[in-house]
């Protein structure tokens, strides 16, 4: 039966040499000779396979603000950047902090099947930093969380955190920090520095960011726990992970597309597309963020990919919400501030989209190099193409994409999930 | 000059005759002519998101000297929280044929939202947002400086000013520094450390956490509203220790060179920044920061709706 194989005729694994890579049964059944596999062909010759990319950041907005982006809309989205997993935060409403709600969201998922999702769960009640949630309940529900985040709240209470850290440990879960000490960030609202006093926006200081690491990554060494600094966006931040990691604790970050290329002088516009949280930084942050990315102090790119209605963002400054689109545009940054700066390869940017980020969220099935018997979670990627960023043709309910009118490098092609197409030839497969 | 929103927007050039034309409209103004037709036909819309009524009573003032059809659009209420009130708000006063918005808002940059948005077509001019400027109040608080201390004439390259207050907060302070500067005037900043911005040693001004030190070389001392809240956020300890620290009373009054004025953009804080004495004295000049205002506010209209055509020549 040929017909229950798919091959990816030759395609180039990590844009090494070309093969044939044969799926059957949802797995990589054979990598075979260019040419000689046998099966229903998708034609990949001159393309780059890479392990499907999993994105341990991205809100999907269901339920509650589903006028902003649907599980449905986000994972289309999401198939159409190249991704094969996704983990949706807890800022929902209701929020998602108990295991009712993130079986909501993985029974969403799974109808959709598009990609993976995986529902992050709340550290505490209603995000509320005061009451841990029932950590334990939505581990052992069938959504499996293994990641936990208060995202859009820092956990600041130190008591708290500690106790989080500590209680995940049993069920092998990870405290998702997004770090942000919000008595220094009161209706703040741009990077603190020169630019945020001539134009009269409240700073966000970077030392708002970094000192809750450092405490962090204190209480997670001394608990010997497993902590995982959301969008670190900050040379000083760095830093911190640097030493943590030198000291054996057990940290891991992330890092978003629009942090890698991004500034603060883009708000001298007061264009709330660029308005984001964490702000977006100075030029010294954004080579600090990309060497440590390709050194591997930061583990992972993940988009933090934030939908909001276009009202939500058609308005003054102060009034608009915090967040950029990132799931179709993710690949493309990354092209193009890390490989076409020569400072990852494929197999690393694989490493960085895919494999480390599957590993940070526990996410089964994701992240496996291409090799036979590997699940078939695969994104094949046009390195030499290009294309203009039309925020209103995307998949996501929202348009709030920094990088409108943008010509970007790097395309997605096709993306097989668990074997099957999600994509093919740039458009969804179903 | 299309808009007026930051005040770093002129030079020298446009300035200089934005003060020129305001002296003119004064001098003419004097001689008890009250109106003149030039916007006849033209509709001013004051948008004030914020309570101020005398700017908006300036504004006002000054269209109506230029025979402009004010409309006074008060938004106070439906502001920052609910954001899409501004484009709402805007599109309706493009569908009145607005030709001017005179825009106050309390969220830096919402003039500039508004001029650059693509909701309306007409002139944008800022009235104050946010903490980030105010630059017709700079213009008059230059206009008043040249007065008295350039006999109404030219640059004010070589004057010296301190602002001294609640920087960190001031839209009036960041347009003061940016077009004194340009006009060529020697700027010091004044406050404790905790009401300047992040970064102010970048500006193009001196700083200064010592008032005494900085009145004996000034020629002009511009004290800013500073309001006693901050406190409780910690940026200073009490009402006394502020005043004791920074207030421009009698003793310090004599300090300043004998031809040095004060001046204040209102309302002040008696017995705060500044006391009674020296505010009701004979070198302060608050009074007539007011008239000014009306002056400078004409010229602005003058300038963005009737007076310059669009290749850029002065109609006469
Ligand atoms: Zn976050
Ligand atoms: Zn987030």
């Amino acid at each position: 039966m040929p017909h229950d194989k798919t091959v990816l005729r030759g395609v180039r694994p990590y844009g090494e040499d070309p093969v044939d890579i044969v799926v059957a049964a949802g797995v990589i059944a054979e990598i075979a000779t260019a040419g000689s596999g046998a099966g229903r062909v998708i034609e990949a010759s001159g393309l780059i396979a890479l392990p499907g990319f999993v994105d341990i950041h991205t809100h999907l907005r269901e339920p509650g603000r589903e006028d902003a982006e649907t599980v449905e809309t986000g994972s289309r989205a999401a198939a159409l950047g190249g991704f094969t997993a996704v983990f949706a935060m807890a800022n929902t409403s209701p929020v998602a902090d108990t295991a009712g709600v993130v079986e909501q969201v993985w029974h969403l998922g799974k109808a959709t099947g598009l990609v993976d999702v995986f529902p992050v769960g709340a550290v505490t009640i209603g995000l509320g930093g005061e009451q841990l949630a029932e950590l334990g309940a939505m581990a052992t529900s069938a959504a499996q969380v293994r990641m936990f985040s208060d995202d859009g709240k820092c956990v600041h209470d130190a008591a708290i955190m500690r106790r989080a850290l500590e209680y995940v440990k049993a069920f092998d879960g990870v405290i998702a920090q997004h770090a942000q000490e919000p008595r220094l960030t009161v209706d703040a609202q741009m990077n603190e520095g020169v630019l945020s006093g001539q134009l009269g926006l409240t700073g966000w200081p970077g030392v708002a960011e970094e000192s809750i690491i450092a405490r962090d990554v204190l209480l997670a060494e001394h608990v010997d726990s497993r902590l995982h600094v959301c969008h670190v966006s900050t040379a000083g931040s760095v830093e911190v992970v640097k030493w943590a990691k030198s000291r054996g604790i057990k940290v891991t970050a992330e890092v978003t597309p629009h942090h890698l290329l991004l500034t603060e002088d883009l708000v001298a516009s007061y264009d709330p597309v660029y308005k984001v949280n964490p702000p977006l930084r100075t030029s010294t942050d954004v080579t600090a963020l990309r060497a440590a990315l390709a050194e591997g102090t930061i583990d992972a790119i993940a988009t933090d990919h934030a939908p909001h209605p276009h009202e939500d963002k058609d308005c003054e400054w102060a009034a608009a919400a915090f967040g950029m689109l990132g799931l179709q545009t993710a690949f493309s940054i990354a092209v193009l501030t890390m490989i076409d700066s020569g400072l990852l390869d494929w197999r690393a940017l694989a490493d960085r989209m895919s494999v480390r980020p599957a590993r940070i969220g526990r996410a089964l099935g994701h992240g496996h190099d291409l090799k036979v018997g590997a699940p078939a979670n695969i994104c094949v990627v046009d390195p030499r193409a290009s294309w203009v960023v039309e925020p209103a043709t995307f998949a996501s309910k929202s348009r709030n994409s920094p990088y409108a009118g943008m010509t970007l490098p790097g395309k997605i092609i096709h993306v097989l999930k668990a074997g099957k197409p999600t994509v093919e030839g740039g458009d969804l497969a179903c | 000059m299309r808009h007026l929103l930051s005040a770093g927007d002129l030079d020298v050039v446009s300035a200089c005759l934005i003060l020129d034309t305001a002296a003119q409209l004064a001098s003419v103004t004097d001689r008890t002519v009250k109106k003149f037709p030039t916007l006849r036909g033209r509709t001013v819309v004051n948008l004030f998101f914020e309570d101020s009524t005398r700017t908006r009573i300036s504004f006002e003032i000054a269209a109506k000297r230029l025979s402009a059809d004010v409309i006074n659009f008060a938004a106070k209420g439906s502001s920052v929280s609910k954001g899409e009130s501004l484009k709402d708000t805007a599109l309706t006063l493009e569908a009145m044929g607005a030709d001017a918005v005179v825009i106050r808002h309390g969220s830096s940059g919402a003039p500039h939202r508004l001029a650059t948005a693509g909701w309306i077509q007409g002139s944008v001019v800022n009235a104050g947002d946010g903490t980030h400027e105010h630059p017709t109040q700079a213009l008059l608080d230059a206009f008043t400086i040249r007065h008295h201390l350039r006999d109404g004439m030219g640059d004010l390259a070589g004057v010296r000013v301190a602002i001294v207050g609640d920087i960190l907060h001031s839209r009036v302070a960041r347009s003061n520094v940016l077009l004194l500067r340009t006009l060529g005037a020697h700027v010091t900043v004044v406050a404790p450390p905790t009401l300047l911005p992040y970064g102010v040693s970048q500006w193009p001004c001196a700083v200064s956490y010592d008032l005494d030190e900085v009145l004996p070389h000034v020629d002009a001392v511009m004290m800013l509203r500073v309001q006693s809240e901050r406190m409780h956020a910690a940026y200073f300890p009490s009402v006394n220790e502020y005043s004791r620290r920074y207030g421009l009373d009698i003793r310090r009054m004599g300090l300043l060179p004998p031809h040095a004025i004060v001046l204040h953009p209102g309302p002040m804080n008696r017995g705060m920044e500044i006391s009674a004495d020296v505010a009701d004295g004979e070198r302060a000049v608050m009074v007539e920061q007011v008239a000014n205002g009306v002056s400078i506010r004409m010229a602005v209209l003058y300038l963005l709706l009737g007076g310059i055509t669009d290749d850029g020549k002065k109609e006469i």
